[in-house]
């Protein structure tokens, strides 16, 4: 018998069996765009299938990294910016998890950033939802690798110098397989898209924007977003990286100028996962390794035949 | 010095392929009964520039490279010619004989390549060949083996010259090379070794004394390194997630995992850095799997936070350690036991973790072994602590050592069953349970697997309280601090209800002690042979288990000794300080033996290191060793 008797459980999923039995005291500031991804990501649940047990939800620090303390399902609040180490690793160890990771755009772009762009490099079959606030959150308001040009702030108090990342356009060029971007005042699409990513099979790559109202009370992400799908002034084949990447830069583009521009950007269903690849390499078992330790019949081998070589 | 041993130090260029030659030289002097242990220094490039082997042969145990050396064979340095000669750079031809010259012994033999290398342009070679009793032979190796072969065949020639000149059978040789190659290639190199070796026979008289000595040596013995044993007792444990970034020395480890667990039906992850590396070890361990991962000094830095992060989400890992000089990158082939404060106290807040630091290759096989059993009982991480000379130098092993059952039992881990009852009667599973009873044994709170019906919590780098959620409760957390801290103790009474915990070594009743950790221990150990049978009384104990410290059993051994030598390889006695600061006393009673130069010790040191503390006559300028007291009591 398996060892992980939540998985692949068959039965109607409610999204209120994500609420924690005891709700633990939200730290989220009141209108914080946090709650509607939560809530999406709760909407979205159900549409994939999947229970809470079955489900790793693995985040950062910064407020952002407080969501696996709102959503009922194995969790784990990892360090600072190594939220896809974490959670890469695990989906690895049992591939039958579905696997999420979550942070803010400084744990993910920031101090993750080079994490960020080697798992979506490897196109490690999971979802990636980053808050973008433009801001560092928990730690009061200073830059982050989002704001804009010219953003002031206590530790830029002439304004930032730096161009801000592209998170669309460096998730492409990294290599992942699904981009998109939604936003926390549009809870239908963010919950669509959201199930969407996990039911891709690659590496999913969700740039959630979120309002900061404490902190970031000029961010963009109040004004009325477009959905380049439900728009007829953006044709463009989300299956072409080409146009995709022009799309991404318009959309990179107007979101400064005062245009938020969300929906999806990129999607591959052809290109293999990491794990499919590692596994036609034989470099990875085709039996989720976690479930071995428990089955008693397995032949674990052994250093010494081995050593035949050393002799 | 005695000549009842062997001492064969290979020189040449690094690339030259004097790794391989020398492993199946020592591999034919295992075979031929003796017991083997060798030593390797290279400098830190990839090719090109002066770089040695040496194999110490005896038919007693060996345990240490040995006081010098008495065979030399020289080679040319293929990436050190002039230009004129198809060859790249450098002007260092003679190198691999005029910088071996100081620790040869007296008596000794040297074996060069006349192809390449011209004695004559070394200042006074033929004088202090005259003085020492050397006994030189110069031979074309390099032609012998353009003629029949190709040019690099010279190191085979230089073995058959060798052979020759030590009396020993080829039969040894020759299979280890019928093992390794076939066709063409095999046919030249057999063609080679036995015209190097019938020449050197028929062509030269031989004047010098030293032979090979034979060997009784029954048991079945294998050539391994301490990263052998390490990856071997890994894997014996079940590991079957290794992650990890090259750095030297703990590449030898990481490569060796890397090329069993394919077939093993593990993983091997290359990742982009350290924290990755060790975040993923986390990952995997905390879906279910037995993890591992590791570094060397500036790479186990970048460990340091996730290091915390499994600490307080109490998921287990096992991490290696492997020691070189530093600081920063410091010299990177060079061995040294600087990191020991690096790796007891790095990563913030009072974070507990358990290390062991083995001795040999039989105790990197046994201590890695345990460091999984316990990191998985206790939820801890756990490390294993070496260095460069351990990693890399080989030695013979009993086979038997390697003959255990593997253990895949991933430790406190609920059932399915415990769930149901869990859920049943609190409503739901309490990970981080502090009742002690119900906990059962040490600190240890079970946990559940993701995937795993009613077993759902979160698992937080922030304190937290018995179901998961963050918490900064005062009474919670004064709870989970202790209930966390108690782990070590109760793994600490654990440890030492073994057999031969922290064994001593030499005569139970002797009045000076040695103290030692890790890779030292075999040196010292001959050194305290050579000590008694020079009229003095003592005898040692290198500790392996780091942390939790064995404090009844080194308390015990410094109070039956007049005054104990600590001897370590760094600058500033870690060690010292470390059993100072666990035992809280003894400080008049320490005096450390140091050296840093980035070569391990050798017998002699800590010999004369023990006699000039004693105030007896020994000249220390000679060594680069340091001799301290301790300070405070
Ligand atoms: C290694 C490390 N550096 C710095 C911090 C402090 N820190 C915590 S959260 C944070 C930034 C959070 O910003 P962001 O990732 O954008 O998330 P938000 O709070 O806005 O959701 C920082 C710098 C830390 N916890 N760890
Ligand atoms: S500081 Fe900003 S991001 Fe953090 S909870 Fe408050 S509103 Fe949300």
């Amino acid at each position: 018998m398996s060892a992980f008797n939540a998985i692949g459980e068959e039965r109607e999923i409610d999204r209120d069996e994500f609420t924690p039995e005891i709700e633990p005291q939200a730290t989220w500031c009141p209108g914080c765009g946090d709650f509607g991804v939560l809530k999406a990501l709760k909407q979205a649940m159900p549409e994939v299938g999947r229970n809470p047990e079955e489900t790793l939800l693995v985040t950062g620090i910064g407020c952002s990294g407080k969501l696996s303390s709102y959503f009922r399902s194995y969790g784990f609040h990892s360090i600072h910016g190594r939220s896809l180490p974490v959670a890469r690793a695990a989906k690895m160890a049992n591939p039958d998890l579905e696997v999420i990771a979550a942070g803010g755009d400084g744990d993910g772009y920031g101090i993750g950033g080079n994490h960020f762009m080697h798992t979506a490099r490897e196109n490690h079959d999971m979802t990636y939802i980053v808050f973008d606030n433009e801001i560092f959150g928990l730690t009061k308001g200073q830059t982050s690798p989002t704001s804009p040009k010219g953003h002031k702030s206590k530790t830029q108090p002439h304004g930032s110098a730096k161009q801000p990342i592209r998170p669309l356009s460096l998730a492409l060029t990294s290599g992942a397989s699904y981009v998109a971007r939604t936003a926390a005042v549009n809870p239908n699409q963010a919950k669509e898209i959201l199930a969407e990513a996990m039911e891709h099979d690659g590496f999913a790559h969700v740039d959630f924007l979120t309002q900061c109202p404490t902190w970031n009370k000029d961010a963009k992400q109040y004004v009325p977003y477009i959905d380049v799908q439900d728009s007829d002034d953006y044709d463009f084949d989300i299956t072409d990286r080409g146009e995709a990447s022009e799309m991404m830069q318009e959309a990179e583009n107007a979101l400064y100028e005062g245009t938020v521009l969300t929906g999806r950007f990129y999607h591959d269903e052809d290109r293999p996962s990491y794990q499919q690849e590692k596994q036609a390499t034989g470099d990875m078992p085709e039996e989720p390794l976690a479930e071995r330790y428990f089955d008693d019949d397995y032949e674990w081998e052994r250093s010494y035949d081995l050593l035949e070589r050393h002799k | 010095m005695t000549d009842d041993e062997l001492i064969w130090r290979i020189a040449g260029g690094s690339g030259d392929g004097i790794d391989s030659t020398s492993q199946n030289f020592a591999k034919a002097l295992m075979r031929s009964g003796l017991n083997v242990f060798t030593h390797r220094h290279y400098p830190s490039r990839i090719r090109g520039g002066h770089t040695y082997v040496e194999i110490r042969a005896k038919d007693e145990p060996v345990k240490s490279r040995g006081d010098n050396y008495n065979f030399l064979l020289a080679l040319g340095d293929s990436f050190a010619r002039n230009p004129q000669e198809e060859a790249y750079y450098g002007n260092e031809e003679i190198k691999p004989l005029s910088e071996n010259l100081d620790e040869l012994r007296e008596g000794g033999v040297i074996v060069y390549d006349s192809g390449l290398l011209d004695a004559s342009e070394i200042e006074n070679f033929d004088q202090r060949a005259e003085e020492n009793d050397w006994h030189v032979y110069d031979l074309d190796l390099r032609g012998l083996a353009k003629e029949h072969g190709r040019e690099v065949m010279r190191n085979t020639a230089g073995v058959g010259a060798t052979a020759a000149l030590l009396d020993m059978d080829l039969e040894h040789i020759e299979g280890l090379m019928e093992d390794a190659m076939s066709g063409d290639v095999l046919e030249a190199n057999l063609q080679i070794l036995e015209e190097a070796y019938e020449s050197v026979n028929e062509d030269y008289e031989h004047t010098h004394d030293l032979r090979a000595p034979t060997g009784s040596a029954d048991e079945e013995q294998v050539l391994v390194s301490g990263s052998h044993g390490i990856a071997y007792g890994a894997l014996d444990e079940g590991c079957r997630f290794i992650s990890g970034y090259p750095m030297t020395p703990w590449t030898d480890v990481y490569t060796i995992m890397t090329q069993h667990l394919p077939e093993m039906g593990g993983i091997s992850e290359q990742v982009e850095d350290e924290i990755a590396a060790a975040s993923l070890a986390i990952g995997a361990s905390h879906a279910g799997a037995k993890a591992m991962s590791g570094s060397s000094g500036g790479g186990f830095a970048l460990m340091s936070e996730p290091l915390g992060l499994a600490e307080i989400t109490e998921t287990p890992i096992v991490l290696v350690e492997a020691m070189r000089a530093g600081p920063s990158t410091g010299m990177p082939t060079k061995p040294e036991q600087g990191d020991l404060e690096h790796v007891l106290y790095t990563s913030q807040g009072d974070s507990n973790r358990v290390v062991f630091a083995p001795g040999d290759p039989a105790e990197c096989y046994e201590q890695t072994r345990k460091a999984f059993e316990i990191a998985y009982e206790y939820q801890i991480p756990a490390i294993v602590l070496y260095d460069q000379k351990l990693s890399g130098g080989h030695q013979t092993v009993p086979e038997d050592v390697f003959d255990e059952e593997p253990n895949p039992d991933i430790g406190s881990v609920v059932t399915e069953q415990d769930l149901e009852e869990a859920v049943q009667e609190a409503g739901r599973f309490k990970r981080y349970m502090y009742d002690d009873e119900e906990s059962g044994f040490g600190g240890v709170s079970r946990r559940s697997l993701p995937g795993q019906k009613g077993g759902n919590y979160l698992a937080s780098g922030n304190e937290h309280n018995e179901v998961g959620h963050i918490s900064e409760d005062p009474d919670n957390r004064t709870i989970q601090m202790n209930r966390r801290m108690a782990k070590l103790d109760a793994i600490r009474t654990e440890l030492s209800e073994e057999a031969d915990h922290q064994p001593v070594y030499g005569p139970e009743d002797a009045d000076y002690g040695i103290l030692s950790f890790g890779s030292t221990k075999g040196v010292i150990e001959e050194a305290v042979d050579q000590l008694n049978d020079e009229g003095h009384s003592v005898k040692a104990m290198n500790v392996s288990d780091i942390m939790p410290f064995p404090k009844d059993e080194v308390t015990a051994f410094l109070e039956s000794v007049d005054e104990s030598l600590v001897v370590e390889m760094n600058a500033s006695a870690q060690f010292r300080r470390h059993i100072q600061g666990q035992l809280g006393r003894f400080g008049e009673k320490l005096y450390s033996l140091l050296k840093y130069d980035g070569n391990p010790f050798e017998p002699e040191e800590i010999v004369s290191g023990f006699e000039s503390r004693l105030g007896e006559e020994a000249d220390l300028s000679q060594y680069n060793v340091r001799i301290e007291s301790a300070t405070g009591d």
